[in-house]
């Protein structure tokens, strides 16, 4: 194979498309070929440049939220605002899968307690998505926690502990009065990677500390923790995993 | 715009057959996951934010309408494959109306131009990004790139999505590396000619 044969494969010899002959016969020629390796090697950093440097664009939440908003259009009876017997139905898996995750300690009541978890998560899936497309997402816009924690003085009978974990990834980007579950509550709102996070605190008479998993609901990532006579409610289309490892930093479960 | 207006009303309007609980079970796990990458291919065709929301709203909403007809495999390859016929309608339809969009099909393919004119070069140093770079090439080459780069799709995909064969995908990818060098290296000498790092 001569240089002009491999300067035309060597794109798709850095990429392994080659077939196994041709691929060895590349490789041979750029191991006794000074300025073929040379240009491997220019092709190899533009590669290389490439997949570090270009932007890999995420979907904005809100976006995201008019997505899911169609696809429970077009599936009946179990969008968030179709409260039919579907869709009292679907939350029996839910229900099932908190009480699992809360180890027993938490939850682990009478039916109603477990139809009142449901009814919560469903509100804090329906107040995510609100804050998102109503284009209102705080009232009080900072990243300064000692900004956002005296704004709600005074509007709300409870104080919420808000703490900025912009250091650790998390950053908070403000907070805003919401209305949940038939109470007035503290709407936390952060961000990572563009998404955005929203924390429903409120007071609980449950005491200890807790933390669930994740659970799934409609796209969205829902995790209860409680601490120091909080409930909070953190809900995301953020990952998973990186939702839990914020879960961690607000309400840290012990043992 | 008013054809994009009205094909959106008609899409929202009539929405096809429903989903079953089961289908939307299988598209929340298989399709809904895939929306970065839609996004993120549709904002390196169509070059605007709001231009890739609308593509992939709209492209979702007819991977709703046309679930049916995803036999499972690959849910991202079959999202994005409606995200990139959406973009690439979109831009022909802004071309036909007198829009200037840049398609790799109307070059000159024995010799490739030389960088564009300084202010684009201007537009990469300051950007300082390789994004700048890469918006210069034309669409079918910025989709070869970003499915090949940063979605990590073998020729194979990528020609299915593209719709064309495993060859031109090849000599698609090769141009545009090759262009892209070009003028990663002409805004270098520009930097420096300027006494810039």
């Amino acid at each position: 194979m001569d240089c002009h044969e491999v300067r035309d494969r060597l794109g798709a010899f850095l990429d392994e498309e080659l077939d196994p002959v041709t691929s060895h016969a590349v490789a041979e020629h750029v191991r006794s070929c000074g300025a073929c390796a040379a240009e491997l090697e220019r092709q190899r950093r533009l590669r290389d440049g490439l997949r570090r440097g270009l932007e890999y664009h995420q979907a904005p939440a809100a976006l995201r939220a008019r997505v899911v908003r169609d696809l429970n259009a077009a599936t009946p009876r179990s969008g968030w605002l179709g409260l039919g017997a579907g869709w009292a139905w679907q939350w029996v898996g839910a229900a099932a899968a908190f009480v699992l995750v809360a180890g027993g300690a938490w939850l682990a009541g009478s039916q109603s307690t477990i139809a009142e978890s449901n009814a919560i998560v469903g509100d804090v899936v329906t107040g995510h998505v609100r804050s998102l497309m109503a284009g209102h997402l705080t009232d009080v816009a900072s990243t300064d926690q000692h900004t956002v924690k005296p704004w709600f003085a005074g509007k709300l009978d409870f104080s919420p502990p808000v703490t900025d974990f912009a250091a650790e990834g998390y950053p908070l980007i403000g907070g805003r009065l919401d209305y949940l579950h038939g109470r007035s509550v503290a709407a936390l709102v952060y961000e990572r990677h563009k998404h955005v996070i929203n924390v429903f605190v409120w007071p609980t008479t449950e005491n200890g500390e807790a933390m669930t998993r994740s659970v799934t609901r409609q796209g969205f990532h829902v995790i209860h923790g409680r601490k120091e006579s909080m409930a909070y409610w953190i809900v995301s289309d953020l990952n998973a995993e990186e939702l839990e490892q914020f879960a961690r930093l607000l309400a840290p479960a012990r043992g | 715009m008013r054809h994009m207006i009205s094909g959106r009303k008609r899409e929202t309007a009539n929405p096809g057959p429903p989903l079953s609980p089961e289908a939307r079970k299988r598209f929340d796990a298989e399709v809904l996951p895939h929306i970065d990458a839609a996004y993120n291919l549709a904002r390196h065709l169509m070059r605007d934010a709001q231009d890739a929301e609308d593509a992939v709203q709209e492209s979702c909403l007819r991977a709703i309408r046309h679930f049916a007809g995803f036999r499972g495999g690959d849910g991202r390859a079959w999202l994005l494959a409606i995200v990139r016929n959406a973009c690439f309608t979109e831009l022909r339809r802004r071309r036909a109306a007198g829009e200037r969009v840049m398609f790799d099909e109307e070059q000159h393919t024995e010799a490739d131009p030389t960088p564009g004119p300084e202010a684009d070069l201007d537009r990469v140093l300051a950007a300082g990004s390789l994004d700048a770079a890469l918006a210069q090439l034309p669409v079918e080459f910025r989709e070869a790139l970003v499915l090949r780069e940063l979605e990590d799709m073998s020729y194979k995909e990528i020609a299915q999505i593209a719709g064309v064969p495993v060859g031109t995908v090849m000599s698609r990818l090769a141009r545009a590396r090759e262009r892209l060098s070009r003028i990663l290296g002409a805004a270098r000498e520009e930097g420096a000619r300027d006494g810039l790092p």
